[in-house]
């Protein structure tokens, strides 16, 4: 590998600016644990051993009138049983050097205040300084973890519309209409449209081979309208959940021979066009592979027209789900 | 074979490091004719080819390609390696020649995955 430290994919790298981004999100109050026990300075530690185990924590503030006063952890029940000292009272264990953090803090202060101790919990106080949780490095890992779940579901829900689309719109007749407008000579940008394209039909709930079959046709069409056209052209392309009609129109020059155009091997192309690797003659005979029917009509020095149509089979529609409920 | 194999077996450079190293390439294409590519070529498939303007991204984006080659340690564009970026497709450069990567790559093991051109459509020459 030309980089060994480059080992994660463009899909972690991804999720890890996600989680990132969330530790700014997300506010100290949507992680942390609400209400949690306390115990006052006067509790007697064997109490406080009580505490521990039947609510199974590992550490507890310590409060007097809703004020933080103090914070007492296992660490501190284990100096008190090594001392055998477990009849004396919480005050005398308890931790007085406070790390705290605002409710309304973004996770990223308790992270930062975690990374830079060696405490295992925070207080968390409000505007008035008043106790009104807990954080511990477990509850920020399990927030953002449900944070992801939801971007993730919302993210399915997404794709679960559009594939969809057609079933919740009641027509004689639905369909989507896509239109791209291509300049002439912009060899940089071609294929955008069609690769637009692609990721709608796809999204839409395409094969991948219906969509890799549309797009290779109007691939070649979208490059026709850069090296042949005089102004350009439109593609126009209409989803049906069971067909995709696909219109090209340019305003000039037209074909001069139609019938010696679609010749396997003809072409009209530059040099320049030709070593971009288009211009071998191949292009109207791709596309007419890729598609169901196609019509090309030219008039020479007025324009060229060429419909495409792909029919989809009941398994394959898009927009729908592919299993009809109920007949129309 | 993946696409971290891949770069290993060539001496390749990986241009856009952000790519996905392990995705699976299942055999591989050589040309240079983009419309040969749009032809032949079958899914998650390596391409091999000397050119190397963004079109090549573009053609592979169409075709399903796995992982793109180019040939003869060539300086490839900015705007195509921007274009690979985007379209997350890993764009490799090799100091060696086609045959010499075909053969390196079917060696290994790599199937072609060029379809041949039926219908008697391939008479270019005439």
């Amino acid at each position: 590998m030309a980089n060994p430290n480059r080992s994660f994919t463009a899909q972690e790298a991804e999720n890890i600016t996600r989680v990132e981004e969330l530790t700014y999100e997300l506010k100290v109050e949507e992680v942390m644990t609400k209400d949690p026990s306390v115990v006052i300075p006067e509790t007697k530690m064997n109490n406080l051993l009580e505490i521990f185990r039947k609510n199974r924590i590992s550490g507890t503030p310590v409060v007097v009138n809703h004020q933080l006063v103090g914070i007492v952890s296992i660490e501190d029940l284990i100096r008190c049983l090594q001392c055998n000292d477990l009849s004396s009272p919480v005050s005398k264990y308890m931790s007085k050097k406070l790390l705290t953090t605002r409710s309304t803090d973004p996770v990223i202060e308790a992270l930062k205040l975690f990374v830079n101790s060696h405490y295992g919990r925070l207080p968390v106080l409000d505007e008035q300084g008043q106790l009104v949780g807990i954080i511990t490095k477990g509850d920020i890992t399990s927030g953002i973890l449900k944070a992801l779940q939801h971007d993730y579901q919302e993210e399915e829900i997404r794709r679960y519309r559009a594939s969809h689309l057609f079933e919740d719109i009641v027509s004689d007749r639905s369909s989507l209409i896509l239109r791209y407008n291509i300049k002439q000579g912009d060899f940089i940008h071609g294929g955008s449209a069609s690769s637009a394209i692609k990721k709608a039909l796809l999204r839409l709930g395409a094969s991948p081979q219906i969509a890799r079959r549309t797009s290779i046709a109007i691939y070649e069409a979208e490059m026709n309208l850069i090296i042949h056209t005089t102004h350009g052209g439109i593609i126009r392309v209409e989803i049906e959940p069971q067909q995709i009609s696909i219109n090209i129109t340019d305003e000039g020059p037209g074909i001069e021979d139609v019938e010696l155009a679609m010749r396997p091997g003809f072409s009209t192309a530059t040099e320049t066009v030709r070593e971009l690797g288009f211009g071998a003659g191949m292009g109207l005979v791709n596309i007419q592979r890729c598609v169901d029917s196609m019509r090309l009509e030219s008039v020479y020095g007025k324009g060229t027209n060429l419909r495409l149509k792909i029919n989809l089979l009941e398994a394959e529609s898009v927009g729908e789900s592919s299993t009809p409920q109920k007949e129309r | 074979m993946n696409v971290k194999d891949l770069v290993l077996l060539i001496d390749g450079h990986l241009l856009n490091p952000s790519a996905n190293l392990e995705r699976e390439i299942r055999g591989g294409c050589g040309a240079d004719l983009m419309s040969d590519v749009l032809a032949s070529i079958q899914p998650e498939a390596v391409l091999l080819t000397g050119l190397c303007n963004p079109q090549v991204i573009r053609t592979s984006v169409m075709a399903d390609v796995a992982a793109i080659i180019i040939v003869r340690g060539k300086n490839i564009p900015k705007e195509t390696i921007d274009l690979a970026n985007e379209e997350d497709i890993a764009l490799i450069s090799s100091p060696f020649g086609m045959f010499e990567l075909a053969g390196r790559l079917y060696k290994a093991g790599l199937p072609s995955l060029e379809s041949p051109v039926g219908d008697g459509i391939c008479d270019c020459g005439e």
